[in-house]
C-alpha cells in the first residue's frame, strides 16, 4: 500500500463517518462541526490529487465562508441545551426511499463511466494561470459571460442584503 | 552530503535521498513527515515562548516598568515557570458545557496556525511545502481558525464567552477581505503565488521600494489587518479584561489556555512571517542595485538570520501597536474596515494594476 492510497483511504473514512454524524446528530452545532470536518477531508482529497487551486477554494469558499455562516446564525439562534426532535416515521421512510434512489443512480454512473487509467503526469494539471485567462477570455472554452453574470447577481444579492439590514427611517 | 547556511537545498535534498535509499518509499514519506511535523512543533512551541517573554519585555518598556526580572537573568526564566505552572494545572471541566465542541475548539485554533506556518518559506531551502499558489493557501487556512473561536464561545455556555466569540468572529470575517485583498495587490505585482517565486522577485529590491506608493498602502493596510486578525490589541475587545473578562477563553483552564494563549502569539508571529516574506523580501538579503560592495556584505549574513530580523522587527510593531493605542469599540473596528480600509483597498488595487500594466514599477 501506497502513502497515497493509506492518505485517501483516511480522507474517505473521515467523509463517509461525518457525513453519517452531521445528518443523524440532535445538536445543531454539532452538525455543522461535523460538517466541517467533511469539508476540510474534501479540501484533503483534492490537495492529495494535487488539485491545489480547488483545494484552497475549497477551504475558502466552503470552509472560512458557509460554514462560518451557518455557526454564526446558529450562534445567533440556538441555545446550547436545545436539542431537535426525533423525526417520525412519516419523516424516516420518505428520506430513506429518497437516499437509496440518489445511491443507487450515483453507482450505476460511476459503475458505467470509462475511467482512463493512466495517471495525470506534472505537465498536464491545469495552472492558475489558465483558469485566470480563461475566466475573463471571450474566445472558445472562455469563461467570460457566466463570470459577468454571477458578477451581477452577487452584487444584486449585496445590494438586497443592504437593504434588509438597514434601519427604516420612519 | 555538503552543508552550507546559505544554501539548505542541497542538505535536504541529502537527507531525502539517504532516506530513500535505505527504506521503502513508504516509510520514508513517513519519517520524513514526522521529522517536518517535529521541527514545526518544537519551533513552534520555542517561537511561542520567545515571544511570550519579549512581549512582557515590551509592555513593561513601554510602561517605563523593568518586567520579569527575578527569574534567571534578566527574567529569562520566567517563562520556563510559567510553562511548568499552565502544564501541571488542573483542567477544569465545565458541568453544563458542550464537552466535544469545547475540547475541540483549542485544537482547531492551533491546527489552523501550524497548517498556515507549513507555507512560510523561512530560508533558501528550509520551506515546508511550495505551492504553486502558495497566498492564496496562507489565506485559506487561516480562515479555519476564527471556527474554533466561535465555537469555544458557544460551548463554553457562558454570556461573556458568547459575546466575546461573536465580537471577535465578526471582526475576524471582516478583516479576511483586507488581508486578502493587500495581498492580492502584491501578487499582481509579483505576477505569482508561490512564496518561493515571490522571494526570488525582490533578489533586487524589495516589493514595498519596487511597487512605489500602492504597495506602501497595501504593506499598511496588511499590517493593520493582520493585527485584527490576529486578536491582538487596539483590536483586542474579544477579550476586553475589564468588561468580558477573558472573552471566548474565559473558561478554559490549564494546558487548554495554554494553547489559546500561544496561539495568539503564533497568529502575530504569521502574520508578521507573510509581511516580511511578501513585502519586505523574506530571507533575501537587502540589496540595492549598483551598491557592488554593500550587496557583497549584505550576502554574508545568512538567510535565516534576515528572515528573523525582518519578522522580529514587524513583531516588535504589532506589539508597538498594543501598547499605545487605546481599544476601539465593536463598532469603530467595523467602520474602520468597511468604511476606510476595504474602498482604500480597491482602489489600490486599480491602481496597481494599472502600474503593472504600464510597466512603472521596478
Amino acid at each position: 500500500m501506497t502513502t497515497n492510497q493509506l492518505m485517501f483511504i483516511i480522507f474517505s473514512a473521515i467523509i463517509i463517518i461525518f457525513s453519517v454524524m452531521t445528518v443523524t446528530s440532535r445538536r445543531i452545532l454539532r452538525a455543522a462541526t461535523y460538517l466541517l470536518f467533511v469539508l476540510v477531508a474534501t479540501a484533503g482529497l483534492y490537495f492529495l490529487l494535487q488539485f491545489n487551486f480547488l483545494a484552497a477554494i475549497q477551504l475558502t469558499i466552503y470552509v472560512g465562508g458557509i460554514v462560518v455562516l451557518i455557526i454564526f446564525s446558529i450562534l445567533l439562534t440556538s441555545h446550547i441545551g436545545d436539542r431537535l426532535e426525533a423525526p417520525g416515521w412519516k419523516k424516516i421512510v420518505p428520506a430513506i426511499l429518497v437516499a437509496t434512489f440518489g445511491a443507487v443512480i450515483t453507482l450505476i454512473t460511476v459503475l458505467q463511466f470509462d475511467f482512463p487509467t493512466k495517471a495525470i503526469t506534472g505537465s498536464e494539471r491545469t495552472d492558475i494561470r489558465e483558469i485566470a485567462k480563461s475566466l475573463v477570455s471571450t474566445e472558445k472554452f472562455g469563461y467570460s459571460l457566466p463570470f459577468e453574470v454571477i458578477s451581477i447577481l452577487l452584487l444584486a444579492a449585496m445590494v438586497g442584503a443592504i437593504i434588509l439590514a438597514k434601519k427604516r427611517e420612519d | 552530503m555538503d552543508f552550507s547556511i546559505y544554501d539548505l537545498t542541497s542538505f535536504d535534498q541529502g537527507i531525502d535521498k539517504c532516506l530513500y535509499e535505505n527504506l521503502t518509499p513508504f516509510w520514508a514519506t513517513v519519517v520524513e513527515m514526522t521529522l517536518i511535523g517535529l521541527i514545526f512543533l518544537i519551533f513552534y512551541a520555542l517561537v511561542a515562548l520567545f515571544l511570550i517573554y519579549a512581549e512582557r519585555k515590551v509592555c513593561a518598556f513601554m510602561q517605563n516598568r523593568v518586567g520579569p526580572n527575578r527569574v534567571g537573568p534578566y527574567g529569562i526564566f520566567q517563562l520556563i515557570a510559567d510553562f511548568i505552572k499552565l502544564m501541571l494545572k488542573e483542567i477544569i471541566p465545565i458541568k453544563n458545557a458542550d464537552k466535544f465542541l469545547f475540547n475541540l475548539a483549542p485544537f482547531i485554533v492551533v491546527i489552523a496556525s501550524f497548517m498556515a506556518m507549513a507555507a512560510i518559506p523561512f530560508a533558501k531551502g528550509l520551506h515546508a511545502i511550495d505551492f504553486d499558489i502558495g497566498i492564496l493557501y496562507v489565506v485559506a487556512v487561516s480562515s479555519m481558525g476564527v471556527i474554533g473561536v466561535l465555537l469555544a464561545g458557544w460551548s463554553s455556555n457562558n454570556k461573556y464567552s458568547l459575546i466575546g466569540a461573536m465580537r471577535s468572529g465578526a471582526m475576524i470575517v471582516s478583516y479576511e477581505l483586507s488581508v486578502g485583498l493587500s495581498l492580492l495587490t502584491v501578487v499582481i505585482l509579483a505576477g505569482t503565488m508561490q512564496f518561493s517565486a515571490i522571494v526570488e522577485g525582490q533578489a533586487n529590491g524589495w516589493f514595498i521600494f519596487k511597487g512605489h506608493l500602492p504597495a506602501v498602502i497595501a504593506f499598511i493596510i496588511y499590517l493593520i489587518a493582520g493585527t485584527a486578525e490576529a486578536n491582538r490589541g487596539p483590536f483586542d475587545l474579544a477579550e476586553a479584561e475589564s468588561e468580558l473578562t477573558a472573552g471566548y477563553h474565559t473558561e478554559y483552564s490549564g494546558i487548554k489556555f495554554a494553547l489559546f494563549y500561544m496561539c495568539e502569539y503564533m497568529n502575530m508571529f504569521i502574520v508578521a512571517s507573510i509581511a516580511a516574506t511578501v513585502f519586505l523580501g523574506g530571507w533575501m538579503p537587502l540589496h540595492i542595485s549598483g551598491w557592488e560592495g554593500f550587496n557583497h556584505v549584505m550576502d554574508f549574513i545568512p538567510p535565516f538570520l534576515w528572515y528573523l530580523g525582518k519578522t522580529f522587527a514587524l513583531v516588535w510593531v504589532i506589539m508597538w501597536f498594543k501598547w499605545t493605542f487605546p481599544r476601539l469599540r465593536i463598532d469603530q473596528v467595523l467602520t474602520l474596515e468597511w468604511k476606510y480600509l476595504l474602498p482604500i483597498n480597491l482602489v489600490n488595487i486599480l491602481i496597481m494594476a494599472f502600474i503593472v500594466l504600464m510597466g512603472w514599477h521596478f
